[in-house]
C-alpha cells in the first residue's frame, strides 16, 4: 500500500510511458525511471534549499579557530553555545554592547501593537466594504489596492513629515502607524473577500433583529471569521518582523528593530569578524518567522497566496 | 424639502463611514497625497529640507548623468530579468514535479517555501557567508585540491549582481512554486485525460496546453515578481551594502541614501519618481487587462 499514491498517478496524466499498455492493475515500480528522476530532482532541490539553513546552524555552533581551519559544511567537532550567548547578550553595534536582545524586545514592542492595530483597522474596513458599502467606498478601496504597488520609497518622506508634525517621528508608535498603513491594502482585501463570501442572510437576520454596525461586527462577524484572523496574524507577524526599510527610516538607534540591529552587528566594519556570532545572530532573527511558518503550515500558504501582492 | 434630506444622506450609514476613516485617510493622504507630494518636490532643488523652489527637470537631468544611478538601473534590469526568468522556470518546474501525486508532497513544499518566511536581511547575510571567498563555497572547493577554482561573486564587481540574484532566487522561488501549484491544481483533470488519449507526450501537454491555460496565473505571478523587483533594497544592504564600490547599487538604495545621508532630497524624490514610473509601466497595462472590462477587484 505504501506506494499507492505513486501507482495512482497515471490517471492524473503524469504521463507514464505505457499509457496504451495492457489493462489490469499496474505493476508497482518504486524504482521506475520516472520515480528516480522525479524524486531525485526533488531531493536535490530540497538539499539546495536546506543547505543555507544547515550551514547557518553548523557555523553558529563552532568556535572561531575551527571555522578558520575547517570547512563550512562540516559538522562542528566541538559544539559550543557561546556564539549564541554572545549574539544575544554582548554583541556590539556601535557603542552599545548589549547584543541582539535589545533589538528582539524592540521588535516585539513594534510587532505586537502593529499586528493588533493593522488587523483591527483592516477587518473593520473589509466589513464596511462588504456589508455596509457607502457611496465612494469602492473608489477608496481601489486607490488602496493600487497604492499597494507604489514603491515605498515614493511615500517614505511625506510620512516622515507627517510623523514629525504629530511628534511621533523616531518613536515606536510612529513605526506602528506606518506598519498599519502599509499593511492596510492587503489585509483589507483579505477581509473584504472573506466577509463578502459569508452568507448574506446571516447579516440580514441580524439587521432584522436590530443589531447595528458594531453589534454585527463584534457578535457575528468576528466570531465567525477566526480562521481569516489567524491568516492575517501570520501574514502580519512575519511581514512586520522581517521589515527592514521602515525600521531603519522611522526609528532611532535605541529603538531599532531586530533586523536593523542584526545588519549593523554583522556588517559593522570594526573589530575582528566573528562568523559564528554573526550566524547565531542571524538564526535568532530568523527564528520567530520560521517557528510561525513551521507551526502554521497550510495557513501560512494561504496567507502568502493572499498577501503575495505585497511583494 | 431637499434641504432636510441632504444631511440625512450624508449621515446615513454613518458608522461605516466613521469606521472607514483610517482607510480613507490612508488612501487619500498617504497614497495619493504622499505620491503627489513626492512627484511635485522632485521638480525642486530641495537639499536638506523640502523647499518649493522649482528648477524644472534639472534633478532628472542630473539623475541620468550620475554614474551611480546608471549602475543602479543596469543592476535592476539584470536582476529583474534573472528573477523573472529563473523564478518562473524553477517555480513552474518544482510545481509540476510536486503535482505528480508524489509522496511527501507537504514535506517538499515546506522545504521549498521556508526561505520565504525569512527576511531579506537574514537571506542576504546567510548568502554573504556562503559566498565568502575564504571560508565559503570557493574556499571549500579550493581545499579539496582545485586551487584555481573561482566563485566569489560578492567580491567581483562585474558579477556581483548575479551573486545577489542567487540569494533572491533562493528566497523567492518557493512563493512562485506555490502560486504555480495552485494554478496547476485548478486545471481540469479531463484535459490531462484527453491529452493522454491523443497520445500527446507530457512535456508537450505542459508546453502547449497547460501553460497557455494558466495564462491568468502567469500574469498575476509576473506582476507580483515585477513589483517585488523594483523594491529590492534590504537584500543588497545586507549582502554587499552596494559594493564592491558601487557595483551592486540598486535604485531603492539610491533613493534612501540621497534622502537620508546625502541630504539631497530633490535627487531622492526624482529617483523615487522614476521608480514609480517604472512600476506604472508594468501595472497600468495589467490593471487595464485585468479590470478593464468587468468590475472585479
Amino acid at each position: 500500500m505504501s506506494d499507492q499514491a505513486v501507482s495512482l498517478s497515471a490517471p492524473s496524466g503524469a504521463g507514464h510511458a505505457d499509457a496504451s499498455g495492457p489493462s489490469g492493475p499496474k505493476p508497482r515500480h518504486i524504482f521506475s525511471r520516472r520515480n528516480i528522476f522525479l524524486y531525485g530532482t526533488l531531493i536535490v532541490a530540497a538539499l539546495y534549499y536546506l543547505l543555507p539553513l544547515y550551514v547557518m546552524i553548523v557555523t553558529s555552533l563552532k568556535g572561531m579557530p575551527e571555522i578558520r581551519l575547517g570547512n563550512i559544511f562540516s559538522p562542528p567537532l566541538e559544539i559550543t553555545f557561546e556564539p549564541w550567548v554572545k549574539a544575544w547578550s554582548t554583541a556590539c553595534t556601535g557603542l552599545n554592547c548589549d547584543g541582539l536582545s535589545r533589538g528582539f524586545w524592540n521588535s516585539v514592542r513594534i510587532t505586537v501593537p502593529s499586528v493588533i492595530l493593522s488587523i483591527a483597522i483592516a477587518s473593520v474596513n473589509g466589513y464596511a466594504l462588504a456589508n455596509w458599502r457607502f457611496k465612494g467606498a469602492d473608489t477608496f478601496f481601489i486607490i488602496l489596492i493600487v497604492g499597494a504597488f507604489i514603491p515605498y520609497q515614493v511615500m517614505i518622506y511625506p510620512i516622515v513629515i507627517i510623523l514629525r508634525e504629530i511628534g511621533l517621528y523616531g518613536s515606536l508608535s510612529g513605526l506602528v502607524i506606518v506598519h498599519s498603513i502599509f499593511g492596510m491594502p492587503i489585509l483589507t482585501l483579505l477581509f473584504r473577500n472573506y466577509f463578502t463570501s459569508m452568507p448574506e442572510e446571516l447579516f440580514r437576520a441580524a439587521r432584522v433583529d436590530g443589531a447595528g454596525f458594531w453589534g454585527i461586527y463584534l457578535r457575528i462577524m468576528l466570531p465567525m471569521s477566526l480562521p481569516i484572523f489567524v491568516v492575517a496574524v501570520i501574514l502580519q507577524v512575519t511581514g512586520i518582523w522581517n521589515d527592514f526599510l521602515f525600521g531603519v527610516v522611522y526609528t532611532r538607534p535605541d529603538t531599532y528593530p531586530m533586523t536593523v540591529q542584526l545588519n549593523n552587528i554583522v556588517n559593522s566594519v570594526q573589530g575582528v569578524k566573528e562568523y559564528n556570532v554573526n550566524m547565531a545572530a542571524t538564526i535568532l532573527t530568523g527564528l520567530v518567522p520560521l517557528v510561525i511558518y513551521f507551526i502554521s503550515g497550510r495557513l501560512f500558504v494561504r496567507g502568502i497566496a493572499a498577501g503575495a501582492v505585497k511583494g | 424639502m431637499s434641504k432636510s434630506e441632504r444631511p440625512s444622506r450624508l449621515f446615513r450609514n454613518l458608522n461605516a463611514k466613521v469606521a472607514s476613516i483610517p482607510m480613507i485617510l490612508t488612501a487619500l493622504v498617504v497614497f495619493v497625497g504622499g505620491t503627489a507630494w513626492t512627484v511635485l518636490y522632485s521638480f525642486t532643488n530641495s537639499k536638506l529640507l523640502p523647499r518649493l523652489n522649482f528648477v524644472g527637470l534639472d534633478q532628472y537631468y542630473r539623475l541620468w548623468a550620475t554614474p551611480r544611478w546608471l549602475v543602479s538601473i543596469e543592476n535592476l534590469l539584470i536582476y529583474g530579468v534573472i528573477s523573472l526568468v529563473f523564478s518562473l522556470v524553477i517555480g513552474f518546474i518544482l510545481a509540476a514535479l510536486l503535482d505528480q501525486k508524489i509522496r511527501f508532497e507537504d514535506t517538499f513544499r515546506t522545504i521549498f517555501l521556508y526561505p520565504f518566511a525569512l527576511s531579506f536581511i537574514v537571506t542576504g547575510l546567510v548568502w554573504q557567508w556562503l559566498l565568502n571567498p575564504d571560508f565559503g563555497i570557493q574556499g571549500v572547493i579550493r581545499n579539496l585540491g582545485w586551487t584555481s577554482f573561482a566563485f566569489d561573486p560578492l567580491y567581483n564587481s562585474s558579477i556581483v549582481i548575479y551573486g545577489i540574484s542567487i540569494a533572491a532566487l533562493w528566497q523567492g522561488t518557493g512563493l512562485i512554486m506555490c502560486l504555480m501549484l495552485a494554478g496547476l491544481r485548478g486545471i481540469d483533470e479531463d484535459i490531462w485525460k484527453a491529452a493522454r488519449v491523443d497520445g500527446i507526450p507530457m512535456w508537450k501537454t505542459y508546453l502547449f496546453i497547460i501553460i497557455p491555460m494558466m495564462r491568468p496565473v502567469f500574469i498575476t505571478t509576473l506582476v507580483i515578481i515585477a513589483s517585488g523587483i523594483v523594491k529590492v533594497y534590504d537584500l543588497v544592504v545586507a549582502q554587499t551594502s552596494g559594493g564592491p564600490g558601487i557595483a551592486s547599487e540598486v535604485p531603492a538604495k539610491y533613493v534612501y541614501d540621497y534622502m537620508f545621508f546625502a541630504q539631497n532630497l530633490g535627487q531622492g524624490f526624482a529617483a523615487s519618481t522614476m521608480m514609480l514610473l517604472s512600476v506604472m509601466i508594468v501595472i497600468v497595462p495589467w490593471a487595464y487587462l485585468e479590470f478593464g472590462g468587468r468590475k472585479r477587484v
